[in-house]
């Protein structure tokens, strides 16, 4: 800590001694406040990134010890652009965005419903958003069961309606990774539309009663107002829902473990396979970065995309 | 429901009627799930779906889950250790930063709170591999102990904390130091309880999140007598291989201190959650 040494010459020594003192005072006080914090996110987050960057390039088998480090340079990366598995989690993972757009949409029609036009708000907020808290665990064994192909409550329900082959679900790799998507549009609805409610009601009502002055239709008042109105509440949500399909793991890991042959294989999930199952840990690592600069460029693409539809 | 004569609003009921279909199709995995853990096995996958079970197995299930071979009381009792401590430091640590970051000038601190919530883009599998390697050399590894300091330092928390921090007007806190208190005595008698709601707001999601964490056991739990819920659960349903029954019996055990701390905390939950997301 730095105390007042430097007050020479200045006119007014004693005044000035004080300031800078409370001033170490300040400086001492918040870092002292911020401190566990910081020390925390150095050693739980800040390192570990560092690590990762570095183990990156090497190819390096946990079991080995650590005399078993051998340096490749970019070898892990130049492997990963032939790895299939590894593309093939990439597309699905790009492929999982989709149901950003979709969860946001179908949330902004809920609250914009909700929030005027119906009654029992409070029995429709905690139904929606039921999904959203439950333990994700529990949730994905029993879509599993709900799931099943041959006596599953869905397959059942759908050959009673005339469905003669109903889809395998989460056992064809041609469905598996949309039945994933469903459950997570299933789980982030409710989320996304207490934000949405939220930004409706700070939208001012004296906009929409210029636009019935207007004439204006229900249509013409959405897209005018309640749309432009709510960028910034589709931003955030863009963002927050693009980081977070990157970070799917539970429902994979308990429901699909990346199959059938891979169909549901994302880059977090296997990446953990990589790292936890095969052991291999720099090449694991060297996923993580990749994993990484994805979500980096997305965000940072969003952000520079923003000024052209958000209005503030 | 309206019932007053002149204020019958037909559109409104209606388009309730419609969000009141679509909520129970949203509610229908929670409701196939309680009833099925009601039931015996045989009557599982009955078609036409029973949703009054004809024969009552509710005890048996129950009991079986929660006292019989995989008893769910032991993974219950660690589940909770976990939830109640991550969530008091975490919101502790999360409230000092807050106040730190909000309420007092200091060089670089706008920087400092930048880094911090630069982490948050961070996906947590990335950097997971040298944390294992972190917690088997210092011995953290398998156990409850390391499982809490992993979830105590939360960008959200600070982040949501701080904007409540924010709101409150600089002079309370001027006015206090000139009367000589020092920050630590303002943190604790002006500041923590000016922004009481916020914390608990954001204790009880802490706690939410705690309790539904998977891939934190997954990774850095091994031995069976400290799994929490979610890998007890995932255990537990691949020991009771076909008993559908049971397993749902389970499912609900996991789901039903969430939903009674949701409940409870409703209001602050979803307002909490609308805010943080608004002004984020």
């Amino acid at each position: 800590m730095e105390t007042s040494t430097g007050a020479i010459g200045n006119s007014v020594p004693g005044k000035s001694r004080k300031l800078r003192s409370l001033h170490s005072g300040e400086t001492l006080a918040g870092w002292l406040f911020v401190s566990p914090m910081l020390l925390g996110v150095t050693v739980l987050v800040l390192i570990p990134i560092i690590a990762t960057l570095v183990l990156s390039f090497a190819d390096w088998n946990f079991v080995q010890g650590w005399n078993g480090i051998d340096w490749v340079g970019f070898g892990n990366f130049e492997k990963l652009l032939h790895d299939t598995p590894f593309l093939r989690s990439v597309r699905n993972n790009f492929l999982f965005l989709l149901a950003v757009p979709i969860y946001m949409i179908v949330s902004m029609a809920l609250a914009v419903i909700l929030d005027r036009h119906v009654y029992m708000k409070g029995y429709f907020k905690v139904a929606y958003f039921m999904p959203y808290i439950s333990s994700i665990v529990a949730v994905a064994v029993v879509w599993q069961v709900l799931f099943q192909p041959s006596y599953g409550p869905i397959n059942q329900v759908l050959r009673a309606v005339g469905i003669d082959n109903p889809p395998m679900w989460i056992a064809d790799p041609n469905y598996a990774l949309i039945s994933i998507m469903m459950i997570v549009i299933w789980t982030s609805i409710g989320f996304n539309m207490i934000i949405y409610i939220a930004g409706l009601q700070s939208i001012p009502k004296d906009l929409y009663e210029a636009a019935d002055i207007d004439g204006a239709n229900g249509w013409v008042k959405f897209k005018r107002i309640t749309f432009p109105l709510l960028s910034p509440t589709s931003f955030f949500l863009l963002v927050t829902g693009v980081i977070s399909t990157f970070k799917v793991f539970d429902i994979i890991a308990v429901m699909t473990q990346g199959g059938p042959i891979g169909s549901t294989s994302l880059m977090v999930w296997y990446l953990y396979d990589t790292a936890f199952v095969n052991l291999k840990v720099g090449y694991a690592s060297s996923i993580a970065v990749v994993l990484f600069v994805f979500v980096l460029l997305i965000t940072f693409g969003q952000w520079a995309a923003q000024k052209r539809w958000v209005n503030y | 429901m309206p019932i007053s004569k002149e204020g019958f609003n037909w559109r409104k009921t209606i388009l309730t009627a419609i969000m009141f279909a679509i909520s129970i199709l949203f509610l229908l995995p929670f409701i196939w799930m309680l009833v099925t853990s009601f039931k015996v096995e045989s009557d599982v996958f009955v078609y036409p779906i029973e949703w009054i079970p004809r024969q009552w197995n509710a005890i048996r299930n129950y009991s079986d889950v929660w006292v019989g071979d995989y008893p769910f009381w032991k993974y219950y009792l660690n589940s909770i250790k976990v939830g109640m401590t991550t969530t008091i430091i975490s919101s502790l640590v999360s409230a000092l930063a807050a106040y730190g970051f909000s309420k007092i000038q200091f060089k670089g601190s706008n920087y400092l709170f930048l880094i911090v919530l630069a982490t948050y883009m961070v996906p947590s599998q990335a950097i997971l591999i040298p944390q294992f390697i972190l917690y088997r050399q210092i011995g953290l590894f398998d156990s409850l102990f390391g499982l809490i300091l992993l979830g105590s330092f939360s960008v959200l928390g600070t982040f949501m904390l701080r904007q409540f921090f924010m709101g409150i007007h600089q002079e309370f806190i001027e006015s206090a130091k000139i009367d000589g208190a020092n920050h630590f005595r303002i943190f604790w008698s002006i500041g923590l309880p000016l922004v009481k709601p916020a914390i608990a707001t954001y204790a009880i999601l802490r706690f939410i999140w705690t309790w539904n964490d998977y891939q934190g056991p997954l990774i850095f739990l091994r031995s069976d007598h400290l799994f929490t819920i979610p890998l007890a659960m995932q255990k537990f349903t691949s020991l009771s291989g076909e008993f559908y029954s049971l397993i749902m019996a389970a499912a609900v055990s996991a789901i039903l201190p969430l939903l009674i701390v949701f409940i409870i905390g409703q209001k602050s939950v979803i307002e909490g959650i609308a805010l943080g997301g608004v002004k984020g």
